[in-house]
């Protein structure tokens, strides 16, 4: 089942649904393997693996760190996918790769397509690749089905969101605020108009995500986009309460 | 040849090299600094007063200096340097700066931000924002801010707020990478004055022609001074805006060959070294906004990178230079941290000259070659910065006595007022 019919699926019982994160091999593979357990009990209904990078200049500190911790430990490109395979066997969410394009350009674009689609992968986010250097690599995606995730965002213009609207597939990853992951957003009317303007310009489901950390965000969302994104918030409260603690967040978040 | 000829749907390209590998959330920004470089570009009113500001602030043009002695000594070619050493604040650095500093002016922004690495391009940079009246946050990963204090210690007291990067390796990479984080979080008050003809298009061109007044007074200065152009020009490669600068003069001249001189470190297979071209390490990739060759490994992460000098300790090359190397119309070499330091002991002792580290690296490849050549053959260096900015790093280099002496008082010294 692609992407976008999964969602709308999925939508049929629920009125946002809510897209998590784990950073591969950050604490650890074993670590995330647990946090998935628990955010798939909390009946997540997507997940981004984030392929650690060297130079992860979208991502804010907690991430930045992550990627940095996760290659110091050793983790390869090869072990990311043989985990995404494991993951989308197990789990009934979707997965979706994250990272950046340098690690799909050296292995090669139609490999990396090959190797998304064989790991159970419905699409990746590089948000390092604007559209303008993308035309072969969507083709291929497409040619696979899996779907490659456009961003919108606030400093957007009409004009370039209806560019960008006619090649989005899957979902739309509506980036809340200016700046990197992990900072705080206020989730406001801003917000909302900000998913009503890109709503003009494709069909496609639209996720919101860039600071998102509490039900009180989602319910502002609600009725409004069809996906809540929580990145960073859920990494902090790993690291800070455990598996215990992200049980609590997700029961919370999701209730 | 024009290389910022671009043919069409081919902008910000050399060759497979170069375009705008940026977040979404960059793009009307990077637009917007792009139809205002276009426009700076087109004016000649903006070109004459940026030559003017460096006149007056500067003090260009820069002379050319013939080293009689260390063409004697070496018996070959005679040697000519372009004196950039001689700018305000030290370095070629400056003339990008101010450029930029010009045209964020246009851009009705107040802030400016900018990485650095040895120190001398945030210097530059604090340095223009003072005399423009400009907020300045200058990033600087915390390994170089350890080597590099005395331009820290400059940068702070004209104004400059000076951010240590504590990730990754903490060097210029990292600053880059911070740069970015501040400008996808400030874009609309602050424009990134990126220190090399690096990083995403419009920023290789825009610096490069900024830059490009080095080569422009040098080739008209060797047909003066020296009655003819010269038969090689060398300079050293870090990002290579020092370097772009001085070719650009000498790049529809067939008979000028020109030498890029890059961080060799420790040498050839020690993979403790900044050479992205002239050793056979670095391959294709995508990072920090372009495509160019950087050293890194077979998955795309980034390897440590190493040289004596803290300006030519990066990963990636600008994007021309990566083009120009698969036409053949630049060589590159390097030149290790040994000959960085034997090179810049001789151009002391002979001529009175003090290169930076960065700068010696050209002078290593210069002296290698000269005596292979002609007594009429004439040779040109970029003396890029001046190196009294190195003077710890190089009093070390010389395991000078009397200077570790004299920090070890003024340490005790300070260690005195602070009990």
């Amino acid at each position: 089942m692609g992407l976008q019919s999964f969602i709308a699926e999925r939508k049929q019982s629920k009125d946002i649904l809510v897209m998590a994160h784990v950073v591969c091999g950050y604490p650890s593979f074993e670590e995330n393997l647990q946090e998935l357990e628990i955010m798939a009990e909390a009946g997540v209904d997507l997940v981004e693996l984030q392929f650690p990078f060297s130079e992860p200049s979208a991502d804010g500190p907690l991430f930045v760190r992550a990627n940095e911790q996760s290659l110091k430990s050793g983790t390869t490109v090869d072990q990311c996918f043989e985990f995404m395979k494991l993951v989308s066997a197990r789990f009934p969410f979707k997965v979706l790769m994250m990272g950046y394009y340098n690690t799909a350009f050296k292995m090669g674009e139609a490999a990396f397509v090959k190797r998304v689609k064989d790991a159970g992968g419905v699409g990746y986010i590089l948000p390092d690749l604007p559209i303008e250097e993308s035309p072969e690599l969507h083709r291929l995606s497409e040619e696979a089905g899996i779907e490659p995730i456009i961003l919108m965002t606030p400093t957007t213009s009409d004009k370039r969101l209806a560019k960008l609207g006619a090649v989005s597939r899957g979902l739309v990853y509506v980036v809340a605020r200016k700046g990197v992951t992990g900072s705080k957003t206020k989730m406001g009317d801003d917000v909302l108009a900000l998913v009503e303007r890109c709503r003009q310009h494709t069909d496609v489901p639209m996720g919101v995500g860039f600071g998102i950390s509490s039900k009180a965000d989602i319910d502002v969302l609600r009725g409004h986009a069809d996906i809540a994104i929580v990145g960073t918030a859920a990494l902090k409260i790993w690291e800070e309460g455990g598996a215990s603690g992200l049980r609590n967040f997700f029961a919370e978040l999701m209730a | 040849m024009d290389i910022f000829d671009f043919s069409e749907g081919r902008e910000g390209y050399y060759g497979e090299y170069g375009g705008v590998f940026l977040p979404e959330i960059l793009h009307a920004t990077i637009e917007e600094l792009l139809e205002c470089f276009r426009e700076c570009k087109a004016d000649p009113k903006f070109w004459q007063e940026y030559v003017s500001l460096l006149q007056n602030y500067s003090g260009r043009p820069t002379p050319i200096t013939h080293l009689e002695n260390l063409s004697r000594k070496l018996g070959g070619a005679q040697i000519y340097v372009k004196r950039d050493d001689l700018n305000h604040t030290g370095s070629h650095k400056i003339n990008n700066v101010m450029g930029q500093g010009l045209l964020c002016q246009r851009l009705g922004k107040s802030k400016v931000i900018a990485e650095t690495g040895a120190g001398q391009h945030g210097f530059a940079t604090a340095t223009m924002a003072a005399k423009f009246g400009f907020e300045c946050k200058i990033y600087m990963g915390a390994v170089d801010v350890a080597r590099q204090r005395p331009n820290v210690f400059w940068m702070e007291n004209l104004g400059a707020e000076v951010i240590a990067v504590e990730d990754g390796q903490k060097t210029l990479k990292d600053a880059v990478n911070e740069c970015m984080r501040d400008w996808v979080t400030n874009m609309a008050d602050t424009h990134y004055i990126l220190g090399t003809a690096c990083g995403p298009h419009p920023f290789p061109e825009m610096v490069s022609w900024f830059q490009s007044i080095i080569g422009l007074e040098a080739r008209e200065q060797m047909l003066k001074q020296a009655g003819r152009l010269p038969d090689r020009v060398y300079a050293c490669v870090g990002g290579g805006s020092n370097a772009m600068g001085i070719f650009q003069g000498f790049m529809n001249d067939d008979n000028v060959e020109l030498i890029g001189s890059e961080g060799g470190g420790h040498g050839v297979g020690s993979y403790m070294h900044s050479s992205r071209l002239a050793y056979d390490d670095a391959s294709v990739g995508v990072a920090q906004g372009y495509k160019t060759y950087f050293l890194q490994n077979d998955e795309g992460n980034m390897n440590e990178t190493h040289s004596v000098a803290a300006g030519l300790d990066y990963i990636g090359v600008n994007p021309i230079f990566a083009h120009l190397h698969d036409q053949g119309k630049v060589r590159f070499e390097a030149a290790t941290d040994i000959e960085v330091k034997e090179a810049l002991k001789l151009t002391m002792r002979t001529e009175g000259l003090i290169p930076a580290l960065e700068s010696t690296h050209a002078f290593v490849t210069a002296i290698k070659e000269a005596p292979t050549m002609g007594k009429d053959q004439i040779i040109l260096i970029n003396q890029s910065g001046r190196g009294d900015k190195d003077i710890f790093t190089i009093a070390d280099a010389l395991d000078d006595a009397k200077w570790k002496s004299f920090i070890g008082g003024k340490a005790d010294q300070y260690r005195g007022e602070n009990n």
